[in-house]
């Protein structure tokens, strides 16, 4: 009894969207996210709650034919290189001028073994490609092909440790980390080499450019800095 | 020989009645407001199930800076096919107000949803449906239905009874505000919520999309807000002091 409730609370956390983004993902359990006291953020967590009550929180968002694919709007961050202060995007325009070879993604926290993994190390991975549709907060929609790593493969070979196993959405089959888009390696202002896909929340949470995934076992919204704390809503399946 | 018993007063607004209607209104009038918001960071409409801004709209708005933004780079295309899908990056600051816009959406809709379903189920229940709400067969042929018209259009309004017994047309726009526009844009709503859409796909399915879902969402919108305006004239007309007694006191 107690058991299946905590299965259905436990959850994943994404925090902050820096152009450089690191991952922070939290196995919480029995916890909603943080309400500051804030009306609208209760608003969040009722929704949240009740989501994750009335849902099953595995089933697939739903998946296209090739003929389906459309023009796709790049946002936010489009280029990590180009930043107005050139020091700033160093070391992207280093990474890009060796196509990514010398990148390496970091898996720390609450993993037995925390390690970096190069690209070619995430390829070897069997891989996932999914068209889905890309639902932006801002109300517009697009249907892309994405090519990846199941997240859930990736923190399963580090070592994802037990408390975490039953986070709902980083375990979802189709969150992946992907690094390939409509047949190609990802185009830089879709987040290259490596973009988050989760296809049960706005496009917003499916963060570009990671290049760090921590797990923790408290709930991190970033900070001062972080987007929860600035007035985004945490939860992003509505 | 007895004395004639007065004739009953008429049925006043049950407390129920008047409780979710102004709780409804409040919801209303803040999801009206915050979708205001939410639309102007994008004030493009779509048929289907995707639509963007580098695919065509069948309705674009006036109402924020977004409006026909041309600031977007030279696209470049996914596949070496003609007629390719493309990909193009934004290159200027958007208006979006939508973490608090988004959030407060959502908090007033729990004010229509759960008030609205008790409504449902005690005017089910009650037999208020049936009553008040539903026209009689009667009520429902051309030519009372052509009278109701001609006086509106004439402006003879008839005096309130300070309850629930209402005109054809009156029946006939409630009707088609609690039956069918709410919940349709309660329902459009819910469509495009991706949470939502992975387990229940059937619920865009049937608008034939999630850009179409949100086009119904916006329609249904607008029209609810011409119903609240005419509601409100009509109210106005129909003797305000009286009417706002009834739906508030009760009497």
């Amino acid at each position: 009894m107690n058991d299946s409730r905590l299965v259905t609370r436990r959850e994943m956390i994404v925090g902050g969207a820096a152009a450089l983004g690191s991952l922070l993902l939290t196995g919480c359990s029995d916890e909603l996210p943080p309400t500051y006291g804030h009306l609208l953020r209760m608003g969040d967590a009722l929704t949240f709650a009740a989501h994750r009550t009335l849902l099953s929180g595995r089933a697939l968002a739903r998946e296209y034919t090739r003929r389906d694919i459309t023009s796709f709007p790049a946002t936010g961050t489009t280029d990590p290189g180009d930043t107005p202060d050139p020091k700033a995007g160093e070391a992207y325009r280093a990474w890009q001028a060796a196509a990514f070879a010398n990148w390496r993604l970091a898996i720390e926290g609450l993993v037995a073994h925390p390690g970096t993994y190069s690209l070619a190390d995430l390829k070897r991975f069997p891989a996932r490609t999914q068209i889905t549709r890309h639902q932006c907060e801002e109300g517009w929609s697009a249907i892309g092909e994405w090519t990846g790593v199941p997240l859930r493969t990736v923190l399963e070979a580090a070592g994802l440790l037990p408390h975490g196993l039953d986070m709902v959405d980083v375990l979802h089959p189709q969150t992946i980390l992907a690094y390939g888009m409509n047949g190609r390696d990802l185009p830089i202002a879709h987040g290259a080499p490596l973009r988050l896909r989760v296809e049960t929340q706005l496009g917003y949470k499916s963060m570009k450019y990671v290049q760090r995934i921590v797990v923790k076992d408290r709930f991190d919204d970033g900070g001062k800095d972080g987007n929860i704390q600035n007035g985004w809503s945490w939860y992003a399946g509505i | 020989m007895p004395e004639a018993s007065p004739a009953p007063l008429p049925e006043g607004h049950r407390p129920w009645v008047r409780v979710t209607h102004w709780v409804a209104a409040a919801a209303f009038i803040t999801l009206v407001f915050s979708g205001f918001v939410i639309l102007m960071s994008h004030p493009r409409l779509y048929w289907g199930e995707t639509g963007n801004d580098l695919t065509p709209a069948w309705l674009e708005l006036p109402i924020s800076r977004n409006y026909q933004h041309g600031g977007w780079t030279k696209p470049t295309s996914f596949f070496a096919t003609p007629g390719s899908p493309v990909s193009a990056s934004r290159t200027y600051d958007i208006f979006n107000q939508n973490g608090w816009g988004r959030s407060l959406h959502f908090l007033a809709a729990w004010f229509l949803v759960v008030p609205g379903a008790a409504y449902l189920l005690a005017g089910w229940v009650s037999g208020h449906f049936r009553r008040n709400l539903a026209p009689a067969s009667s009520e429902l042929r051309p030519r009372p239905l052509w009278q109701e018209v001609r006086d509106h259009l004439a402006g003879r309004i008839r005096t309130p009874s300070g309850g629930p017994q209402y005109g054809l047309l009156q029946k006939l726009s409630y009707c088609a505000v609690v039956f069918v526009a709410l919940p349709v844009v309660v329902i459009t709503g819910l469509a495009m919520s991706p949470a939502v859409n992975a387990q229940f796909p059937f619920l865009t399915g049937v608008f034939g999309g999630m850009q179409s879902a949100r086009s119904v969402h916006f329609l249904a919108f607008a029209a609810l807000v011409l119903f609240l305006g005419v509601h409100v004239a009509m109210v106005v007309r129909s003797g305000f002091r009286r009417q706002m007694r009834a739906m508030t006191w009760g009497k």
